[in-house]
């Protein structure tokens, strides 16, 4: 019977015209199609145009006459390479990844495995450090500058209590970009603790159990035991993370306007401000290092943490895509 | 690109249970090992979320005097709700609230439909291109907005909608990640259902809108929540496309006053802040069942 339909298939050079298979085909663009169609034209396309405006010298008055719009080739990544201001942007958003990752890390991985082993109030307290995470950046940061404040602001007064003169957090060039970023871990940490939290759950409790037979205690449960275990989930949250923090530029257009000295201007404050200035094409390259960083950020994050993980639950692309 | 999805059993709701409900065997064999100073950690954290909202909240109803007081008081000594009546009466807060309401809605509605539509095509109907369309979406999932507003916004300036609600809403209709939520929500249903009404005769579409639709409903949640809250606190291409103060969404709004001539007027700028915040605090605390859902079913906010 197998055969027999083997041989008949090899027979014909085409399948046989199957209504539902068809009826399936149409159904199925026609559903994709209003989405196929946005979806080219405003993400896409722009994807796709950003790319090659990055090579020409775009600016604002040319949205009128397209045609006077020349190739400059490289010229502009050439610029931005050498342009002194695109390299302290681009400094301080490497500074703002490397504090805010790990310390984002921490802090979500202390609540998650703290709320992990409640028996009590789990909810409560998995709702109360989510709560940042859904607020306006804009208005948290409107509040967080009144926090800072030099005087009068609530972490000076409460400094003060402790016999602390407090400094002017915002104003001082080393203190501005680690606020931001402590404001960045606080509103946050709530969104991976909640990754966290869900991966803890896919930890077989037999394991730690195993463990503590076995004489571990509670610290060498969560190094050897714990933390093996969520290593994709923390790659996760780490690739989530550092993709986030590498884009910030609410928390510093409202409380730093960039400032004092560009200490806390990133690449996407940069790339605004360009803008701004009317250089389409220069904002466009700008704006395309940082997509290349973000594409980099998470391939080289892969490799890092994926690579010594040889447990068979490592997620493929096979599973994703399927 | 791809690569960075995360592959969440769909049916792993267990980080999402609530304690009451949650009781399960497990949990009673650990009942007896929460240590007491875990509780004090987590509540020290706790009000160290909490105490900003607080502030926040407590200031804004302190006239302006007491809001720049050196040592700052906690609660206010004169309860006053000028600076409100300032943001709706002398300020234009009504339009901007107005902008973002209309703004989010319609970017939530065109979401549930574009989305659940391609969501369902992409888990259950078989058509040519599927695999390599299902690709593009998600190589794009991790686009940062700022690669694209350049283009959009000479693109929306050559469609004559810059300065236009029509211009915030356009580019945020159709987004990648509601796809991802949708596909991988209508693949856990089962293809049963399919199978049975066509055999009954009815027409793909009609599958789509009459029989599988109504079954999306917890993930149909999840996205409008979700999708709401992004398109409400989004702030780069509001910035970016709105120019006259008729059309600022409430974000824009804010910031540009806290950067501009009214920088200076803190329980002002705090009583801004309360009207952004406290709709989407009100949403997240009735709704959060759907979110947290919508995380352990995705992995992404």
């Amino acid at each position: 019977m197998a055969t027999a339909t083997a041989v008949a298939k090899g027979g014909t050079p085409s399948r046989p015209v199957d209504p539902t298979r068809r009826a399936q085909a149409v159904a199925g663009w026609v559903l994709a199609l209003p989405f196929v169609v946005l979806f080219l034209a405003f993400t896409a396309g722009p994807v796709l145009a950003s790319l090659g405006m990055s090579f020409t010298d775009f600016r604002r008055a040319d949205i009128r006459s397209p045609l006077a719009v020349q190739f400059v080739g490289l010229s502009n990544y050439a610029d931005l390479i050498q342009d002194p201001l695109f390299r302290k942007v681009t400094l301080n958003t490497l500074l703002y990844l490397l504090l805010g990752v790990p310390l984002t890390m921490a802090a979500a991985l202390a609540a998650a495995v703290g709320i992990n082993r409640l028996n009590r109030f789990k909810g409560l307290f998995r709702v109360a450090f989510y709560l940042p995470v859904v607020t306006s950046i804009v208005a948290v940061s409107v509040v967080w500058k009144f926090l800072y404040r030099h005087h009068g602001g609530l972490f000076n007064t409460a400094l003060g209590w402790v016999g602390i003169d407090g400094p002017n957090w915002l104003d001082n060039t080393h203190l501005a970009l680690p606020s931001l970023v402590l404001m960045a871990v606080w509103r946050n940490f709530g969104a991976l603790m909640v990754i966290f939290l869900a991966g803890l759950a896919t930890i077989p409790r037999e394991i730690s159990e195993a463990a503590e037979v076995d004489g571990a205690g509670g610290w060498s449960r969560f190094r050897y035991v714990t933390l093996p275990m969520l290593r994709p989930t923390l790659l996760f949250g780490a690739v989530i993370t550092g993709i986030g923090y590498l884009q910030f530029f609410e928390e510093a257009f409202v409380m730093t306007q960039g400032g004092p000295l560009d200490a806390t201007r990133s690449v996407t404050y940069f790339t605004y401000d360009q803008f701004g200035f009317g250089n389409f094409g220069y904002a466009a390259a700008a704006s395309y290092l940082l997509f290349l960083a973000v594409v980099l950020l998470t391939y080289v994050q892969f490799r890092w943490l994926g690579e010594r993980d040889d447990r068979p639950r490592r997620r493929t692309r096979q599973e994703v895509t399927s | 690109m791809t690569d960075v999805l995360p592959a969440r059993p769909t049916t792993d709701l267990t980080a999402d249970e609530p304690p009451v409900t949650g009781r399960r065997p497990r949990d009673r064999g650990d009942s007896t090992r929460t240590p007491a100073w875990l509780y004090v950690v987590l509540t020290v954290g706790l009000v160290v979320v909490v105490v900003p909202f607080v502030w926040m909240l407590l200031s804004s109803f302190k006239p302006e005097a007491e809001v720049r007081a050196t040592p700052p008081s906690f609660w206010p000594e004169t309860v006053t709700l000028s600076n409100y009546d300032t943001l709706f009466t002398r300020l234009d807060f009504p339009t901007y609230l107005f902008n973002s309401v209309v703004v989010a809605l319609a970017v939530t509605a065109g979401n549930m439909i574009f989305c659940s539509m391609l969501g369902y095509a992409l888990a259950k109907l078989d058509f040519p291109g599927k695999k390599a369309l299902f690709a593009v979406v998600l190589g794009t999932l991790m686009v940062p907005g700022v690669v694209t507003f350049v283009p959009l916004f000479v693109m929306v300036t050559k469609m004559q909608l810059s300065n236009s609600l029509l211009g915030l809403i356009l580019p945020f209709l159709a987004g990648p990640f509601g796809v991802f939520l949708m596909r991988q929500y209508i693949l856990s249903l089962p293809d049963e259902l399919i199978q049975a009404a066509r055999i009954d005769g009815a027409g793909e579409l009609r599958i789509f809108f009459s029989v599988m639709l109504p079954l999306c409903g917890p993930a149909l949640a999840t996205l409008g929540i979700l999708t709401f809250l992004a398109s409400w606190n989004n702030f780069l291409w509001p910035l970016v496309v709105a120019q006259t103060e008729d059309k600022y969404t409430l974000p824009v709004a804010l910031a540009l006053y806290s950067v501009g001539q009214n920088a200076t007027q803190f329980g002002l700028l705090l009583a801004g802040a309360v009207v952004v915040v406290l709709p989407v605090l009100a949403i997240f605390l009735v709704l959060q069942r759907h979110i947290m859902q919508g995380i352990a079913m995705t992995g992404i906010k």
